[in-house]
């Protein structure tokens, strides 16, 4: 007999809670019903990865813990933007603000934090942001667009990632900070003065000693004023000087409070049917805001659900400064007092400064700085309480160094125990990672993050789970499963994509300079690929790089084997008229083409024309109303059709009309790859539409829409994209799929190899089921035609040649027949 | 040799597309006239000594071209073929004078009566 589910309630939908709700979902995935309220209007995400969200390094998707599927795989209720307005105890439910209301017999309280706001005068103005959520980080993103000054208040850890990050993005930075040194809750005043220097290097000014008497401005912050009179003058004021436990829900139900809701080992608060997890939870008098603590309650929180009985009996913390280049770790305790010792190492020219503090031989304090690779190793030993007598002379110098011998790093990690904790943030220990690692089969490094969660947090493992990965797998581990572009780059075409939407990149000198090239200017591989993404991703603020292009896209022609060029003229649908061919003929004759040739897409090519005869071929065809067939391009090629209802006694739609408008809408769309497509009038499929990149078969009750086929070096038919009814919708499906195909797709990647990449439902989610993120594509789609649309032939025809096209189809200078005039 | 050079003038410096080349015509073939991001401004014979392919249409990168047939790289500088692949192509020695770009031909590709500029 199977038992009804409980019902359990969540309120917060941040990291702790997602983690409560993994743990429980892996132990009983039956036994309750959850549902959850999220104030933020959006999934569960990786909140630790704000900062690189901030400074371009990652983009929102990159930072999704849990996506939708998630949730409706495991029957989670989740209403977003909703916040719990009160919780009846009596009664057992919960109610929003907005009027949902949901029973429990559980309740979790993850209502997380709030930033702490100095209430000092002008703390409400319009661009003083808080650094806590997405939206604040999409607020100061904005405002790093306009440029100008941000002043951070706070240099502790949030602080400084926030002010490392507005300076990615252009700003100029100031951070000030209360007490002498920074980040002083972490770092002792050595290292304190190592990270000032640091971050002022990077062009970042620091004011130390710093009291904000208060914020300018009328209706807009223009300024930041402190207590000695100092005035600065800036655009936007992020406030990062702390948290607070956000406990006024609990509290307005009568949940004992302190600093935060208070909970007891068992993580319960004063009503045993109510937990509590994460910043919002106060314990044995801790607060905590590091995300270690808050997995280690969640794990007892699953347990104590599923009728175990774990206790949590506090944590020890350690932090890492996630700024890139700047390597900073710190954990426990590192005030002098008389009962501890220390031992330090400085480096100054290497910029290296270690501080272990000791007691009765003992661990109890680490900071290190500029190196921080043993940081895991002495944080293990100090949470285990290792008596490390017996290598106080080497212990310094790391883990490499005891025992005399220098360890091989393999040997190393193959030495540790089974359940040594690989990765802190999720606490995942050894044989969690080579258990599934082996179990699964897995390969490349995403793929165990993504399994065993091992390095998917604050990544300062990843070196360490990397080895784990080489220590199992041997030779079959290879870390350089992401493909770089090319021998210029290390970055795969996906990163560089997104790099480009991330960071703004709208030329290829900057994506070069941004993305650290390794060559000055690109080679023939690269150069096309980042023209057209740039001319995709920005397409009425890029200029074309001609020179970037291959020469059939800078020629609008065809080379051939000979150095001669091919001319295909468009066809619409693959119709002509007795006009059209005359006009070829008459093309044909006048500049001698050796080979007139039908085409696989029904057209006509003339082949074997010289480079310097294109512009007069083109304006002959252009007076004859044709344009270019774009045969040369990355881009829409051919849209083949039968003739359809017209004439053919099985045709069940206008199959040549629907053909011709598809290719009057979409030529001259750039793609990834060439776009073939075809429209057949009924099941019999003449147009052979179901090898094409997109086809539709025409049936009695609509459109069948097809996609990713190929005829070529593979052949493969095509996936069914849906069934639509009227010409309208084909369209509008047809060209959303294109444009995300244009947005995703790796240079030369053709659509059958990209929606097997990224999934064939995933294609069909996106364009058949989400209507608006559909429409969305193709209001993109619509708007980049704006700026294709130009005939190529006509702009570069010989009646009236830009000067700036002309020099292409000319030589520079004949000396073949200057004999004369060099005499 | 170069006391056997013709120096005869193509064209303008600007008529050449910065990462461009434009082509010159010979009585004994075509030259390719190259110049690349930094200004600077070379010759070579315009045929890959893989398929003849025209390397004057090629994309031109750091002072390499790479021919439009079949991907062939050489080097604007010495005209040797780069990376895995084996060949060479005839460079041809260039002055600029008062951005005039001025190569130093040989009497077949110039015809007999071609004289220094």
């Amino acid at each position: 007999m199977q038992q009804t589910p409980k019902k359990l309630v969540v309120i917060g939908n941040g990291m702790a809670p997602g983690r409560v709700l993994e743990r429980l979902f892996e132990a009983q995935p039956d036994a309750y019903q959850v549902t959850i309220f999220n104030a933020e209007p959006r999934v569960n995400y990786d909140r630790i990865m704000l900062s690189p969200v901030l400074s371009g390094e990652k983009a929102y998707e990159d930072i999704i813990i849990h996506n939708e599927d998630w949730y409706a795989e495991h029957r989670v209720k989740l209403h977003k933007g909703r916040r719990i307005a009160a919780i009846d105890r009596d009664a057992k439910s919960v109610t929003a603000e907005d009027g949902t209301t949901a029973a429990y017999d559980t309740l979790l309280i993850a209502t997380g934090s709030s930033p702490f706001v100095i209430p000092v005068r002008g703390h409400d103005l319009p661009g003083v942001v808080t650094y806590r959520d997405l939206d604040d980080v999409e607020t100061m993103l904005a405002a790093a667009k306009r440029g100008g000054r941000a002043v951070v208040i706070g240099g502790g850890l949030l602080g400084l990632e926030a002010a490392a990050g507005l300076k990615a993005q252009g700003m100029d930075v100031t951070v000030l900070h209360l007490m002498p040194t920074l980040m002083e809750r972490q770092l002792d005043t050595a290292a304190g003065y190592l990270l000032e220097r640091a971050i002022a290097e990077r062009g970042i000014e620091v004011i130390t000693k710093a009291n904000t008497h208060a914020i300018l401005g009328e209706d807009q912050v223009n300024g930041v004023k402190l207590d000695d009179g100092t005035e600065i003058a800036c655009d936007l004021v992020c406030m990062a000087v702390g948290i607070k436990p956000a406990a006024q829900i609990a509290a307005d139900a009568g949940l004992e409070i302190g600093r935060g809701i208070i909970v007891s080992d068992t993580m319960q608060t004063s009503d045993p049917d109510i937990f509590a997890v994460g910043e919002c939870v106060e314990h044995n008098g801790m607060c905590y805001g590091l995300v270690a603590p808050l997995y280690e309650m969640a794990a007892v929180i699953a347990d104590r659900l599923c009728g175990g009985t774990s206790e949590y009996k506090g944590s020890v913390t350690s932090a890492k400064l996630k700024v890139t280049g700047i390597d900073l770790f710190s954990a426990g305790d590192f005030a002098e007092g008389d009962d501890r010792e220390e031992i330090v190492l400085r480096d100054a020219t290497g910029g290296i400064y270690k501080r272990l503090v000791l007691r009765d031989d003992r661990i109890i304090g680490v900071v290190l700085y500029g190196d921080t690779a043993d940081g895991a190793w002495f944080f293990r030993m100090l949470k285990d309480g290792t008596d490390i007598s017996a290598m106080r002379d080497t212990l310094i110098f790391g883990q490499n160094y005891q025992g005399g011998e220098p360890l091989d790093p393999m040997a190393a990690v193959a030495a540790l125990p089974d359940d040594a904790e690989v990765c802190g943030c999720n606490g995942v220990c050894k044989s969690r990672i080579t258990g599934k690692i082996t179990e699964l089969g897995l390969t490349t490094l995403d793929d165990v993050r993504a399994h065993t969660k091992a390095s998917a947090s604050c990544g300062s493992c990843t070196g360490l789970v990397e080895q784990l990965m080489a220590l199992t797998l041997g030779d079959a581990y290879n870390p350089m499963a992401v493909q770089p572009m090319c021998g210029c780059t290390d970055l795969g075409h996906d990163d560089v994509r997104r790099l480009i939407k991330a960071k703004s990149l709208k030329t290829i000198p900057a994506v070069m300079q941004e993305l650290e090239w390794k060559t000055s200017c690109g080679c023939a591989k690269c150069r096309p690929a980042l023209n057209y993404y740039l001319v995709c991703d920005w397409p009425d603020e890029y200029a074309d790089d001609y020179q970037s292009r291959f020469i059939n896209e800078r020629a609008h022609a065809n080379i051939q084997k000979d150095g001669t060029y091919s001319v295909v003229p468009r066809m619409w649908g693959g119709q002509t008229s007795a006009a059209e061919l005359r006009a070829i003929a008459d093309v044909v004759d006048k500049f001698d083409i050796p080979t007139v040739k039908v085409t696989g897409g029904q057209r006509i090519d003339m082949l074997g024309i010289k480079k310097e005869d294109l512009p007069a071929v083109w304006a002959d065809l252009g007076k004859a109303g044709f344009v270019s067939g774009h045969a040369y391009a990355k881009g829409l090629r051919t849209v083949k059709t039968c003739v359809g209802t017209d004439w053919c006694r099985f045709g069940t739609q206008d199959s040549t009309g629907l053909g011709v408008r598809i290719e009057k809408f979409m030529w001259g769309s750039w793609t990834p790859a060439k776009v073939k497509m075809a429209v057949s009038g009924c099941p019999r499929n003449c147009a052979e539409a179901t090898c094409k990149d997109v086809g539709v078969v025409c049936v009695d009750s609509g459109y069948e829409i097809h996609f990713a086929g190929a005829a070529g070096l593979d052949i493969k038919g095509t996936e069914i994209l849906g069934l639509v009814k009227t010409e309208d919708e084909a369209l509008e499906h047809i060209a959303a799929l294109t444009q995300m195909y244009r947005e995703q797709g790796r240079y030369l990647e053709r659509i059958y190899k990209w929606a097997k990449r990224i999934g064939y439902d995933e294609v069909r989610r996106q364009i058949m089921d989400d209507a608006e993120r559909r429409r969305a594509y193709y209001d993109r789609f619509v708007f980049s035609q704006k700026f294709a649309q130009v005939d190529p032939w006509a702009e570069r025809a010989q009646d009236e040649p830009k000067p700036d096209h002309f020099a292409e189809y000319r030589p520079l200078a004949d000396l073949s027949r200057m004999q004369e005039a060099a005499e | 040799m170069t006391g056997n050079l013709h120096w005869v003038a193509v064209g303008q410096i600007t008529d050449v597309p910065l990462r461009g080349a434009r082509c010159v015509v010979t009585r004994i073939g075509k030259i390719g006239v190259f110049r690349t991001s930094d200004g600077e401004v070379y010759a070579i014979e315009d045929h890959c000594p893989h398929k003849g392919g025209p390397l004057s249409q090629g994309i031109v990168h750091d002072a390499s071209v790479t021919c439009p047939l079949h991907n062939w790289v050489i080097s604007l500088e010495t005209g040797q073929v780069q990376g895995a692949d084996e060949g060479r192509v005839k460079t041809i020695p260039v002055r600029i004078e008062n951005d005039q770009i001025i190569l130093g031909l040989e009497s077949a590709q110039v015809g007999k009566a071609g004289r220094a500029a």
